[in-house]
């Protein structure tokens, strides 16, 4: 066989570096744009061309062959990318990032896994610094994209989304953890001729640490894992552009690992849990505690008490959570706060970082029930001005609305920051039943004497009292 | 062809440069920052672009061919699911038409 050409050759003209510049400058420019609603829309035009301007260039460059693949690959690609994002809802945008997530990682690995195969061609010895990250895009791709399919069944509830607990697993992913990296020493050794086997064990071994690593992990910590998944395939992209020394890889996969990085850090805050504690101990199968709950009187109203009490306040913040996503309820919420405002009630939304299944999450489910942006509020600034508020709206939340973790030191989610609802003059709770949320703690919230529970789902429950409004 | 050392060099700038950008995107476009970060890592397809130029077994052109789409969906659909989704953000000044009644109540209170 004839040992090939170094890639990055044919990607040293100083045109074709420019034009990576000024892709990079572009994603650069675009996520700058995305700091504000009313720019972001601009911004994300701006990163996609910029990722016009990348693919033109390299599809210009001479190391370019095998055309007819290329074209069915890019098709593929194009078609279902288009049908996934024109269909998809916005309820399940959780599961879509986490596709996505994965899908990137599985490329990076499986480029890493090709140029592999053509550095080591011909029994050619492989420099240093292209194998190391060719190794490290190829474990952390593969991890990324076996750790997102798993997040996407949980999501999509294909798997079971309670934490799945295997005996001794946090020993037996360790050991794998250490088996990977030592065939990864072990190849960096014999870098003169890397074995082909050890490299393909070492693609499995960690396509099967993905997989065990996201199992274990509780459907609401399911932002976190997004995060950091998100953060990995960035890594993986970035460790693939040091392999074939493209440096708008390094700079588009390094922006993508901060920003994973960024949203991983702020989720584990808001839910005032080390990254480390969410990622190896299933939250779920911890504080299941429930037999010493009393029955404690809760009082209990309708959709006619809510509509007088909503529709004679002055100001009411609504309090959504996963159950509004599930329910569907966004509109009916919205159609709610229509009435209210028709009577000149003050309306917003209290938006805890963690509600829902991804960072945001509440956000896009109300921006697409035609919610003003003005209205979403983040946590600090909707607890500044709860205790001005006459009505606070609890909407398939629980967990965040939980005053025991400020006032009991004791409590599983003691020191998480939470939407302070008992704050407020009145709380309405609108929920199925009494039933704990995802910690299995007990809400304290639902029996303080300010607090009145509506049973019913969210949309109904909406919908009724938006009826009753209207009527007063 | 970059040393390490250049390569390094500018992974740790992007990095920075990372950071301070998206820390101040607020929480409220997390989930189009996520999807659009999505699309940006899609960038991993141009990898793929030159490694299937060398693939000279079905193997490699396969994994290559697995790897052009993978990367473009993320491109494609990221891209455009960003766009959807950002399309859903309005300001109190440009609410659709069936709302313009709600909005003429209190203006006022506006975003505080």
């Amino acid at each position: 066989m004839i040992p090939a050409p170094p890639l990055a050759l044919s990607q040293s003209s100083d045109f074709v570096t420019a034009c990576y510049i000024v892709a990079f400058s572009l994603f650069i420019l675009g996520i700058r744009q995305g700091t504000h609603p009313r720019t972001a829309r601009r911004g994300n035009l701006i990163a996609a061309a910029g990722m016009l301007v990348a693919i033109v260039v390299t599809l210009s460059l001479d190391v370019i062959g095998n055309g007819v693949l290329i074209l069915i690959g890019i098709l593929i690609g194009t078609a279902v990318g288009v049908i996934a994002s024109t269909r998809v809802q916005m309820t399940q945008m959780p599961q879509m990032v986490a596709l996505y997530n994965g899908v990137g990682g599985g490329a990076a690995a499986l480029i890493s896994w090709s140029e592999f195969r053509h550095a080591t061609a011909g029994g050619a010895s492989v420099p240093l610094d292209i194998l190391v990250p060719i190794l490290f895009s190829t474990v952390v791709g593969s991890v990324s994209f076996w750790g997102s399919n798993i997040a996407f069944g949980k999501l999509q509830d294909i798997v079971p989304s309670r934490p799945i607990q295997l005996p001794f697993q946090h020993i037996f992913n360790g050991l794998l953890l250490a088996a990977i990296l030592a065939g990864c020493i072990v190849l960096g050794i014999d870098h003169d001729s890397p074995s082909q086997g050890l490299y393909i064990g070492v693609l499995i071994a960690a396509a099967v640490l993905g997989n065990l690593f996201v199992l274990p992990i509780g459907g609401a910590d399911m932002p976190v894992v997004i995060s950091l998944l998100n953060a990995f395939t960035g890594l993986a992209a970035a460790a693939a552009g040091f392999a074939l020394d493209n440096v708008v890889l390094i700079v588009a996969g390094t922006l993508v690992g901060s920003s994973g990085t960024i949203l991983t850090v702020e989720m584990s805050r808001a839910m005032n849990r080390s990254i480390g504690n969410l990622l190896f101990s299933g939250f779920g199968a911890v504080t299941t505690t429930g037999g010493e709950r009393e029955e404690r009187p809760v009082h209990s109203i309708g959709a006619e008490d809510a509509a007088i009490k909503l529709g004679y306040a002055d100001s009411v913040v609504f309090v959504p959570g996963y159950g509004m996503a599930v329910a569907q309820a966004q509109h009916a919420v919205k159609e709610l706060a229509n009435e209210l405002e028709k009577r000149g009630v003050h309306v917003a939304y209290a938006i805890h970082p963690v509600a829902g299944r991804m960072p945001g999450h509440m956000n896009v489910l109300l921006a697409e029930a035609d919610v003003p942006y003005e209205q979403l509020e983040e946590m600090d600034e909707a607890n500044s001005e709860m205790p001005q508020t006459d009505v606070a709206v609890v909407i398939g939340a629980n967990d965040v609305t939980n005053p025991a973790a400020k006032d009991d030191p004791n409590s599983p989610i003691a020191g998480m920051p939470i939407i302070e609802v008992d704050q407020a003059r009145e709380v309405i709770v609108i929920k199925r039943s009494l039933s704990p949320g995802f910690a299995g703690i007990d809400n304290d919230l639902f029996y303080k004497d300010n607090t009145s529970m509506l049973f019913s789902d969210a949309k109904g429950a909406a919908s009724d009292i938006a009826a009753q409004v209207e009527e007063l | 062809m970059m040393s390490l050392i250049t390569e390094i060099t500018i992974f740790v700038l992007a990095a920075f440069v990372g950071f301070e950008v998206i820390s101040k995107v607020p929480t409220t476009l997390h989930t189009p920052l996520m999807s659009q970060t999505n699309a940006i890592h899609g960038i991993v397809m141009l990898g793929g672009l030159i490694v299937i130029g060398y693939a000279d077994d079905p193997l490699e052109k396969i994994i290559g061919v697995i790897a052009i789409a993978f990367g473009t969906i993320n491109i494609v659909g990221g891209f455009m699911v960003t766009d959807r989704m950002l399309g859903m953000f309005r300001g109190r000044d440009r609410k659709p038409k069936q709302e313009a009644e709600a909005e003429t109540v209190n203006p006022s209170e506006a975003g505080q």
